[in-house]
């Protein structure tokens, strides 16, 4: 494999999302510190999830994976839809680099910005409530697993849209609403039995559960339950782009 | 082993109107440092057959080498050995020249590139613009990137789509002297253009594209020998004799006929003064790449002509 080439790519996506990182890294750092803010002063008083932890303290873990996961997707999926529309991807697509140099650096980029964003938010909302970590190494299996499974899918949303609309679609109507009813914002214990098991099939909240026994040492479900969902779920999606790239479905023509 | 070889390629596109054969068994070879010229009227198939050399497109049948690897089995292989400048004026806002063609260099694994980065930015007069962002160039200062971009890795053959398109004089000038040096010094040039007049002066060799067919392949100075060899040119405000409107060549006030020779030179200016036309800056020439071209095209459909291929 050309590691030049790869390397090359992955430096320019990491410098793309980098150049305006006001806006890639700042601007959802301070999404989730609103959320924490409204949620955590409306609930506070109202919910406990778990014994012993306040909603606040709850709610952190939720808003980190879910930083971590929207903007590892945004990355992927902005950059390509973006340089397929401008026309740009010529650039690459004229290059030696193969489907696999694609990958390794279009989803490398979007997990960096995934966790960096993760990371801010973390040191922020660590001021309103000190963290627990239980058990910091689910914390990073999870963060990294759950950062590369929607940089993946963003791969695929970036390959398959034609127009930001397209995008737009695949963002609100599969993304965020897995995002949303993956337990973020509650646990899935709270839910009438039909949605928990609904909220069984959904990989994010597998991601979200297992992020979170990391800080708790608690969960809906055993944290090893969520790893083989999540590491099958990122097999998955992974295989799925490897095989867009290789083709050159709407690339190549 | 020739630079590239084009062998028996066919593109068909499925539409909602149908099927569009956009090639139809294209054969044809460039040498190693050819100046080679594909011509053709939009749609004839230019730029696809390029886009399928690059691999931007893919040949429903048939097959492309360059430099002896195939494109598509041994495509990393072929694709270090292209340099394409694209035809759509395309940047990266997000970085500033040199930055995009340290990056383009890296993506062909080439490291520590800059003295050659430096020599492409003088060549091509973009010195004072390499820490320039894209976004504040104008148009003809992105064109020279795109072709410092295709260059880059140093590939032995280059292939420029419709370099000049919309591109003034100036910049013309500077890109054909530089691309006529990395030619002299062994570079195999693909060129589409629309100035039949640059292909006329650069090319060694030509083929011309007709609805996805080559209809004519010879050196430059043979089609140029093998058709009408010279043109009655001159300005009119009348109206031309019946007999002579359909072949004549008209451009504004400018009438251009077809003569084989002296005689039909003589024929011809009789009609005209029997019809009382009145004759301006009258001048007999020799038959340029335009005529040949024109004349080509219109005859595509009848049986081959000495050195044309149907």
């Amino acid at each position: 494999m050309n590691f030049d080439g790869a390397g090359t790519l992955f430096k320019k996506e990491v410098l793309r999302f980098y150049k305006v990182s006001f806006q890639t890294v700042a601007a959802p750092v301070l999404t989730a510190v609103l959320y924490l803010l409204i949620f955590g002063h409306v609930l506070e008083e109202h919910v406990q999830v778990y014994p012993g932890v306040a909603y606040t303290s709850f709610l952190i873990p939720g808003l980190v994976m879910m930083s971590v996961l929207q903007n590892a997707f945004a990355n992927s999926s902005s950059s390509l839809i973006q340089s397929k529309i401008t026309g740009n991807l010529v650039f690459l697509l004229v290059t030696p680099l193969s489907h696999w140099a694609w990958f390794a650096a279009y989803v490398g980029a979007a997990m960096l910005r995934g966790l960096a964003v993760g990371l801010g938010v973390f040191l922020v909302t660590a001021a309103f409530a000190p963290p627990r970590l239980e058990a910091p190494l689910w914390i990073v299996v999870f963060a990294v697993l759950g950062a590369g499974m929607l940089g993946a899918l963003g791969l695929i949303a970036g390959l398959w849209a034609e127009k930001f609309d397209q995008m737009a679609a695949f963002q609100n109507f599969i993304i965020m609403p897995m995002t949303f009813l993956s337990g973020v914002f509650y646990s899935v214990h709270s839910l009438p039995g039909f949605w928990q098991g609904v909220s069984h099939l959904n990989p994010f909240f597998y991601m979200i559960d297992g992020f979170r026994h990391g800080f708790f040492g608690v969960g809906d479900v055993s944290p090893w339950t969520s790893l083989a969902v999540v590491g099958t779920s990122f097999l998955v999606v992974a295989g799925i782009a490897l095989q867009l790239l290789r083709s050159g479905y709407k690339l190549r023509h | 082993m020739p630079a590239v070889s084009f062998q028996e390629v066919s593109k068909t596109y499925n539409t909602f109107r149908g099927t569009f054969q956009a090639l139809d068994d294209v054969s044809f070879d460039i040498g190693r440092g050819e100046f080679f010229g594909l011509l053709g009227p939009n749609g004839a198939g230019k730029t696809t057959l390029i886009s399928i050399l690059a691999g931007l497109n893919r040949a429903s049948a048939g097959r492309v080498t360059v430099m002896g690897h195939d494109v598509v089995l041994d495509y990393a292989q072929a694709r270090k050995q292209l340099g394409i400048v694209p035809q759509e004026l395309v940047f990266d806002p997000f970085f500033s020249v040199r930055e995009t063609l340290r990056i383009q260099s890296g993506y062909f694994g080439v490291k520590n590139n800059d003295d050659w980065i430096d020599e492409l930015l003088y060549e091509l007069g973009l010195e004072d613009k390499a820490g320039a962002n894209m976004r504040q160039l104008s148009g003809g200062m992105k064109r020279r990137v795109l072709v410092a971009q295709a260059l880059v890795h140093r590939p032995p053959v280059i292939v420029l789509d419709e370099p000049t398109a919309g591109v003034d004089v100036e910049l013309r000038q500077t890109l054909w002297q530089f691309i006529a040096k990395l030619n002299r010094q062994g570079h195999t040039v693909l060129l589409t253009t629309h100035y039949l007049e640059e292909a006329e002066a650069l090319c060694h060799r030509i083929a011309m594209l007709k609805r996805g067919r080559i209809v004519a392949l010879d050196r430059t100075a043979n089609l140029l020998a093998g058709t009408a060899s010279t043109m009655l040119r001159f300005k009119t405000d009348d109206a031309l004799p019946p007999e002579l409107a359909p072949q004549a060549r008209v451009t504004g006030r400018i009438v251009q006929l077809k003569a084989h020779d002296a005689a039909e030179v003589e024929t011809l200016l009789a009609a005209l003064r029997q019809a009382q036309v009145r004759v301006e800056e009258l001048e007999i020439g020799r038959a340029d790449l335009e005529d040949v071209f024109i004349e080509i095209m219109q005859g595509a459909e009848q049986p081959a002509a000495q050195g044309v291929a149907v």
